[in-house]
């Protein structure tokens, strides 16, 4: 009887053994590992309300009509950023009328760059003549989500639905320094193939740019 | 009426001038800005050595770049005798190297070796350096190809860790 009730309780702490490594596996690690580096390719992006530099509280779900975003995290005071200004513009009149505007977020912390404040991002949108939106992302929350790592950056959401799927994560194009020697368009070529009803071919890029100045860091 | 110069005055405008030029000669060969291609880093990545090499990229207008540079500066002048190699690779744009990366160095009399990188397509090398780099800077690799082992910072590097993490790498090649 009491080689019994022993080998019951060994079973029972094996149990809890087991059960407690179980909760340590690495497919749990993988999606702690995601939620940091933010949205993937396929993954629904989640709408976001954030002040622009005309005063408006601007969402996605604002324009019925697009047929998606060309979602830019850019800031004032990084030189990668300044050398795509016209480029972003660029891209905002070649594809907003086709479905694509361009929305402009600055993710950093305006108290770390004088550049970067509310102020200076009006004053930049009004002397350049923006013509998409250009938000601040006071809480962060919006740049956590994505998970910025660096300015520029670019994301390609295809409205499906009411739903905004994310279908390009990257660079803009393959030079920054100089616009003449560009020879890949990657969010170019990306919002073109979408156009087109076809996946975007190159759906992830890497590139160089300032690190995005996180608040409370 | 002629006023006739000591001597002296002009023995002194003469040394004064000489020790000038002499400071602005030594300040220029300090100043050496190399313009690389990313094979030329390759090569480093490559080759294989038991001296430890430290990998730093940075920009002369990054600003936690500039909080860091004289951690990396300090070592490069306390471990100039040991095993390890410091190189500091500018993102700085090639136009700027002549003017702004080289009066940058100059006016901050950086010692370690610097060099900037001209290779504009960086999707195609940011994982040749590190998977987990997502290209934004400042970023350092440390690495021994010797005994093939690296460890990679992306952001600004935490001291103490960092020391740690070199100390491994070289403290292992001198028991081999």
């Amino acid at each position: 009887m009491k080689t019994h009730i022993k080998n019951i309780k060994t079973i029972f702490l094996l149990g809890i053994v087991l059960t407690g490594l179980l909760a340590f596996t690495p497919a749990n690690e993988e999606h702690k590992l995601s939620a940091d580096k933010g949205y993937a390719i396929g993954d629904v992006v989640a709408d976001f309300k954030l002040k622009s530099t005309t005063g408006n509280l601007v969402s996605m779900a604002d324009n019925r009509a697009v047929k998606g975003y060309i979602i830019v995290f850019t800031c004032n005071h990084c030189p990668f950023s300044k050398a795509y200004e016209s480029r972003i513009m660029a891209l905002d009149k070649k594809f907003a009328s086709q479905g694509y505007p361009v929305l402009a977020i600055n993710p950093n912390d305006p108290s770390a760059y004088e550049e970067d404040s509310f102020e200076n991002m009006q004053a930049v949108a009004r002397a350049k003549g923006y013509t998409f939106a250009y938000l601040q992302d006071e809480t962060q929350a919006t740049s956590k989500a994505f998970g910025v790592s660096r300015t520029p950056s670019a994301y390609v959401v295809k409205k499906e639905g009411d739903k905004y799927i994310l279908q390009y994560i990257g660079g803009i194009d393959d030079n920054t320094q100089d616009a003449n020697a560009v020879t890949k368009r990657y969010v170019d070529d990306a919002v073109s193939n979408l156009l087109a009803g076809r996946p975007v071919v190159n759906n992830f890029t890497k590139s160089v740019g300032c690190a995005v100045k996180w608040k409370g860091v | 009426m002629m006023k006739i110069r000591p001597f002296s005055i002009r023995f002194g405008i003469i040394l004064i001038f000489l020790i000038y030029v002499v400071n602005f000669k030594a300040f220029n060969q300090t100043k050496k800005v190399d313009i690389v291609k990313f094979e030329d880093l390759q090569k480093v990545l490559n080759q294989v050595s038991d001296t430890t090499v430290v990998l730093h990229f940075w920009a002369t207008w990054c600003r936690p770049c500039l909080e860091e540079l004289p951690f990396f500066e300090r070592l490069n002048t306390e471990y100039s005798t040991k095993k390890v190699k410091f190189l500091l690779i500018s993102m700085d744009f090639p136009k700027d190297a002549e003017t702004s990366v080289k009066g940058f160095l100059a006016r901050n009399k950086v010692q370690s070796k610097v060099v900037l990188l001209d290779e504009p397509d960086y999707n195609h090398w940011i994982d040749l350096i590190d998977k987990e780099w997502s290209g934004s800077i400042p970023a350092t690799l440390i690495i021994n190809t010797k005994i093939q082992k690296r460890k990679f910072f992306e952001g600004k590097v935490n001291t103490e860790i960092f020391m740690e993490e070199l100390k491994k790498m070289w403290t292992v090649t001198i028991q081999n």
